[in-house]
């Protein structure tokens, strides 16, 4: 079993706390000056993407999670399930809705996506920072309020709803960020 | 890419030297005499929560850079000096992060026939002096004197003195705070103070603990009549550790037992056990007379005077880039 000692902390490592795999954002050494030291760090639980701060004895191990990001091509859903691909190997992986998260809203076909595993498991998805989407719905924009700099809610190919120009219409594709889902341009 | 550039701005260097000028100022006009001593030594602190940088010659021969100058200071008084200061560069092993750097300023004076009391009001009128020198610095307001046993009855209904490991852990618990690791009580005490007491402390204000249990205070004269306490006091600003100091111990025979305790604990724990310093229990026997001594963190109060969260802040060349 890998386990890193509190020395090893650094933002970034993946530990096993509580049975959950969790990665430190943020590590603090704290220590009286004639006392104990401690690191006290803020970590992210990677199944459930809640924050906590723990404390530990400095010079603890922690186990370390078996967690590996791949990079891994979406193929379609049927569903229940979202199926990956690792390009290399044509390895497919079977994403449910609980890992997959907030990630579905921005999947296109084709599209590569970075898919945590743990222990070989789906854990999360990460949708690509920029998608090209196809307009399915949104009212045509009504001429003169361009210059106001006005918005309207379109949705997209994948259900996901953004807020776009008032000149953008019905059927065009438009790119988007989706770090904060919000309009880049038209494409 | 080098990082060869300083980390802190060039405002911190001049507050800096403006800061050192005022501290050789405030002793200068006390009669309080600077002192130089070795800042490489052949022992080293046996202390089980200090770590000693060690350093190597290309011959062989071994000795390690200074945790504090505490023990040559006190060899000085021993031998018949006066008041004495010594600002110091020194280095502690394993200590880095946001309000530690393994080298850091420490200045340390010690006051002949003061208690730590007094030497507590010293430090309070010197950070007092030094902050009103410069209108834009910040400058404490108030400060309260709080009894280490009083602070922890007060607020965790504890008595810091009595208390074992296991209710310490229960009473950590009741606040929604724990620690991966065993703890034994000292090192519950440590945890308390430091990240669940001391992050309540008034930001402004100074706070000056006095009296800690006995087993955490090394080289501090038992407090009289009030067994298993010692004669210690710290110093914060805010939330900060600034300080701690000592009516120092001069009782070579129970210095002795407590260095024994210490060895014992670091021999348990599988530290490593670095060659006493033989000349400090010689200058014991000899007599120390009755004064009061304390340590600052000069880094640690720049970075209040500037209000600045990060001791990078206040480094030029920390650690990472030394």
């Amino acid at each position: 079993m890998a386990t890193y000692s509190t020395n090893e902390f650094k933002a970034g490592l993946k530990l096993m706390l509580d049975g959950d795999p969790q990665a430190i954002v943020e590590n603090e050494f704290v220590k009286p000056g004639k006392g104990q030291a401690f690191n006290r760090v803020r970590l992210r639980n990677l199944r459930t993407g809640r924050v906590l701060e723990k404390t530990f004895k400095s010079g603890e191990s922690v186990e370390a999670a078996d967690v590996m990001d791949t990079e891994m091509q979406y193929l379609y859903t049927d569903g229940e399930f979202w199926h990956f691909m690792v390009p290399d190997t044509f390895e497919q992986y079977a994403v449910g809705s609980a890992a997959l998260g907030d990630a579905g809203q921005w999947l296109k076909e084709q599209d590569v996506c970075t898919v945590t595993l743990w222990n070989g498991e789906p854990l999360s998805v990460v949708p690509p920072s920029f998608v090209e989407m196809k307009i399915t719905e949104c009212d045509p924009g009504v001429r003169g309020d361009t210059a106001q700099g006005g918005t309207k809610p379109a949705t997209l190919e994948s259900g996901a709803v953004v807020k776009v120009p008032l000149f953008v219409e019905e059927g065009e594709t438009v790119k988007v960020d989706t770090r904060s889902g919000e309009y880049v341009s038209r494409v | 890419m080098s990082d060869w550039r300083p980390c802190a701005p060039a405002a911190a260097r001049s507050a800096r030297a403006r800061l050192l000028m005022g501290l050789r100022a405030f002793f200068a006009a006390r009669g309080v005499l600077e002192v130089e001593t070795p800042i490489l030594s052949q022992g080293a602190p046996q202390d089980p929560m200090l770590e000693s940088w060690v350093a190597e010659a290309p011959d062989g021969a071994r000795g390690y850079l200074q945790t504090s100058p505490e023990y040559p200071m006190k060899r000085l008084l021993a031998a018949g000096a006066s008041d004495i200061y010594q600002i110091a560069r020194v280095f502690r092993g394993g200590e880095s992060g946001p309000r530690h750097n393994p080298e850091f300023t420490l200045l340390e004076w010690y006051r002949h026939g003061l208690d730590h009391h007094a030497l507590a009001r010293e430090v309070v009128a010197l950070i007092g002096e030094l902050a009103a020198q410069t209108p834009e610095w910040c400058s404490p307001r108030g400060c309260e004197e709080v009894a280490y046993a009083d602070l922890f009855r007060s607020t965790l209904g504890v008595d810091p003195a009595t208390v074992d490991a296991a209710e310490l852990e229960q009473v950590a618990a009741a606040q929604g705070f724990s620690v991966g690791g065993e703890l034994d009580r000292d090192g519950w005490l440590d945890a308390l103070i430091s990240l669940v007491l001391a992050p309540d402390f008034p930001p402004d204000r100074l706070t000056i603990l006095v009296d800690y249990p006995e087993s955490q205070a090394v080289l501090a004269r038992p407090c009289p009549g009030r067994p298993g306490y010692a004669a210690r006091f710290e110093l914060y600003w805010g939330a900060l550790e600034l300080a701690n100091g000592y009516h120092e111990l001069t009782d070579p025979d129970l210095f002795r037992q407590r260095r024994e305790r210490d060895i014992a604990i670091r021999r348990a724990r599988g530290q490593p056990l670095p060659p006493a310093d033989p000349h400090l229990e010689a200058a014991l026997d000899a007599g120390l007379p009755d004064c009061a001594g304390v340590a600052l963190g000069v880094d640690r109060l720049l970075m209040q005077l500037l209000g600045r969260a990060h001791i990078v802040d206040v480094l030029d060349f920390p650690w990472p880039r030394a």
